[in-house]
């Protein structure tokens, strides 16, 4: 690996072209013309010069982009290109395992960097939420998990929780499925409707931002396109961050996409130029299927 | 030897001949013990129900349940033979002045019951596995969830392995030391109550760490990442999930603790007492109280007093009874835990 001090330029030109991209962009691909979007996306999430290392081994070298309010944003990249390393970045869930540190690079979520040491990680992860790959419903009934986050932030009001619940669970398209079983065991349900479950739970609490680390990686496609449909759904109200190994996947759901390799930022534009006419030729390699 | 017919005939060779005498060892080895196990349980059984029922109504010797134990006394009355335990006699005596002059044969602990052998046992068995569980979970939430992982808490988890290959003797003197004349506690409930759980601590907190792994991961992460704190992580999602485990252990455990004799004789059991434990003038009387343990009467009933056909029915009687006795508490621990486990599947 590199070491820090000698992050290659060619990366920084990149993140400045991209911006650059972003200034003239287009219509992005999956969106539906006649939607209202905001004409100008502010940035939500801006992440400086990052790197991130596991012990000795640098999973993150000098990662610069910014991410926009109220889109969806994609991460591709073939396994252990460091997407899913930095999708942990945004809510800390990297502390949890030993030996990681950032020694040098900022994230900052509404200008505040995140790894500052008076950033309460309790605040960061209730509005940044997360959907992980291996669905992970708790072994309670499907309503006790909709109101597990609800509970822990103090709010135990009955029908308070009962509308929540509701509307959580018709936010993640699950509501008609599983209306008659709410205290059913939340993993009696399917794999993808555990997903959806799972999707429900992280919106229960109102996060502003919804991190997706694979949701569909272990579904059917029609689990699949369920999911997917329903990131359409949510994209007017979270601004959301997938992580995907599906390449159409990425193309049919996100507006900009981020390609990553060996740890480092290739190339970030609107998902369309990314997949019909991308700059880098790394990228073109990839999304063409010649590697990875 | 013919040729083989055909590809996938037997071949005549060693591999073949080993099969049988090998699967022959493993069946004999494994019934060998069965049949040990069995002989003592029908021993203990066939000789003990002999004291533990009656033929007649109701059935059950409910003197030998519900009495403390007392002398036998054997005479010969108007040509009978005569068995009374110590207080009968002595009425009988006054009902019958001439029998004072009787020639009676007494034999220590034969007559009455065990009841308070139970009651301490059942005693020592709650307390300590309260104390052994509170913290034996704590110590292992505090391995499994909070320490990192390192040469010291690697030698912390090899010192607990070791603690569970110490002779129960060792701990019964270490609690005689510490307990009952360090603290001043004397042979008391709470000496025996803390020697015990130290003595099963290592099982528990072992147990609890392999049941607090097999939790997954993703619980975990699932609640973190909805902004539960780590303690909300582990007191709603990690614990709950873990509890059938870590009875399971503990049911094990139970049956250690109940049957030990070495670390309670110096620091809990009294070899007779004949107030039950409940009969204390202050509250605070009562953790600093000894107690009658059956394991201990056991040992005292069959190996410290003479020996005949008498003592015989209070041994086996007595043994019995611990089964039974052991049996229900690990029932009773078990259906908890299958109450629990049936909550939360996963």
């Amino acid at each position: 690996m590199e070491s820090p001090s000698t992050a290659s330029p060619t990366d920084r030109d990149k993140a400045a072209n991209s911006s650059v991209r972003m200034g003239t962009a287009s219509l992005p691909a999956g969106t539906d013309p006649s939607a209202p979007r905001s004409p100008a996306s502010r940035t939500l999430i801006d992440i400086e010069h990052l790197d991130f290392f596991y012990g000795q081994t640098q999973a993150l070298n000098d990662i610069s982009l910014k991410i926009q309010d109220h889109k969806v944003t994609a991460f591709i990249g073939p396994s252990g290109c460091g997407k899913s390393t930095l999708l942990r970045c945004f809510n800390r869930m990297n502390d949890l395992i030993d030996g990681t540190r950032v020694p040098r690079g900022t994230i900052k979520i509404h200008g505040v960097d995140i790894y500052q040491p008076d950033v309460d990680v309790i605040e960061l992860r209730k509005r940044v939420g997360m959907v992980f790959q291996k669905s992970n419903p708790f072994p309670k009934s499907i309503y006790e998990n909709i109101t597990y986050g609800l509970r822990l932030h103090g709010k135990t009001e009955k029908s308070k929780l009962d509308e929540i619940v509701e509307k959580s669970l018709r936010g993640a398209a699950l509501w008609d499925e599983v209306k008659d079983r709410l205290h059913a065991n939340g993993l009696g349900l399917s794999g993808g409707q555990q997903q959806r479950l799972c999707i429900a739970r992280a919106i229960a609490v109102e996060p502003e931002v919804i991190l997706m680390d694979e949701p569909c990686s272990a579904l059917d496609p029609v689990a699949t396109a369920k999911i997917e449909e329903l990131i359409q759904e949510l994209r007017s109200r979270f601004s959301i961050v997938i992580v995907t190994h599906n390449m159409q996947q990425a193309a049919r759901v996100s507006d900009r996409t981020a390609f990553f390799y060996l740890g480092r930022l290739i190339e970030y534009a609107d998902t369309r130029d990314i997949f019909t006419n991308p700059a880098n030729p790394q990228t073109e390699a990839y999304v063409s299927g010649r590697f990875g | 030897m013919n040729p083989p017919q055909h590809p996938f005939s037997v071949r005549p060779g060693a591999v073949h001949h080993r099969e049988q005498p090998v699967f022959w060892l493993f069946r004999v080895a494994t019934y060998f013990i069965l049949a040990c196990g069995a002989a003592v349980f029908l021993n203990i059984v066939v000789k003990g129900a002999g004291t533990v029922f009656k033929t007649e109504a109701p059935f059950i010797n409910t003197t030998f349940l519900t009495e403390a134990p007392e002398s036998l006394y054997i005479f010969e009355w108007e040509g009978k033979k005569m068995e009374m335990g110590d207080r009968e006699f002595r009425a009988f005596k006054e009902q019958n002045p001439a029998a004072a002059k009787v020639k009676a044969e007494s034999f220590v602990y034969s007559a009455g019951g065990i009841w308070p052998c139970i009651v301490g046992t059942v005693l020592l068995v709650v307390g300590s596995m309260t104390i052994a569980l509170a913290l034996g979970v704590c110590a292992a939430i505090y391995l499994n969830e909070y320490a990192r992982d390192g040469a010291f808490i690697r030698f912390v988890r090899l010192a607990i392995l070791n603690l569970a290959g110490v002779p129960s003797i060792v701990f019964g003197l270490f609690g005689f030391g510490m307990f009952v004349i360090f603290f001043g506690w004397n042979v008391s409930l709470l000496a025996g109550w803390f020697t015990l759980a130290f003595m099963v601590l290592p099982v528990v907190i072992t147990a609890s760490e392999e049941s607090l792994k097999a939790v997954p991961k993703g619980f975990r992460e699932g609640s973190l990442a909805l902004g539960a704190t780590k303690w909300q992580t582990i007191r709603k999602n990690v614990l709950p999930y873990a509890l059938p485990g870590i009875l399971t252990s503990s049911i094990l455990g139970i049956a250690r603790v109940a049957g030990e004799t070495a670390p309670i004789m110096f620091t809990a059991a009294y070899v007779v007492r004949d107030k039950l434990p409940w009969e204390v003038e202050q509250l605070g009387d009562f953790f600093f109280q000894g107690v009658m343990a059956l394991p201990y009467h056991i040992y005292v009933v069959s190996s410290k007093i003479p020996q005949n056909e008498y003592t015989e029915r209070v041994q086996y009687g007595t043994a019995f009874v611990f089964l039974v006795i052991v049996a229900l508490i690990a029932t009773v621990s078990i259906l908890l835990r299958n109450r629990l486990r049936n909550r939360y599947r996963w």
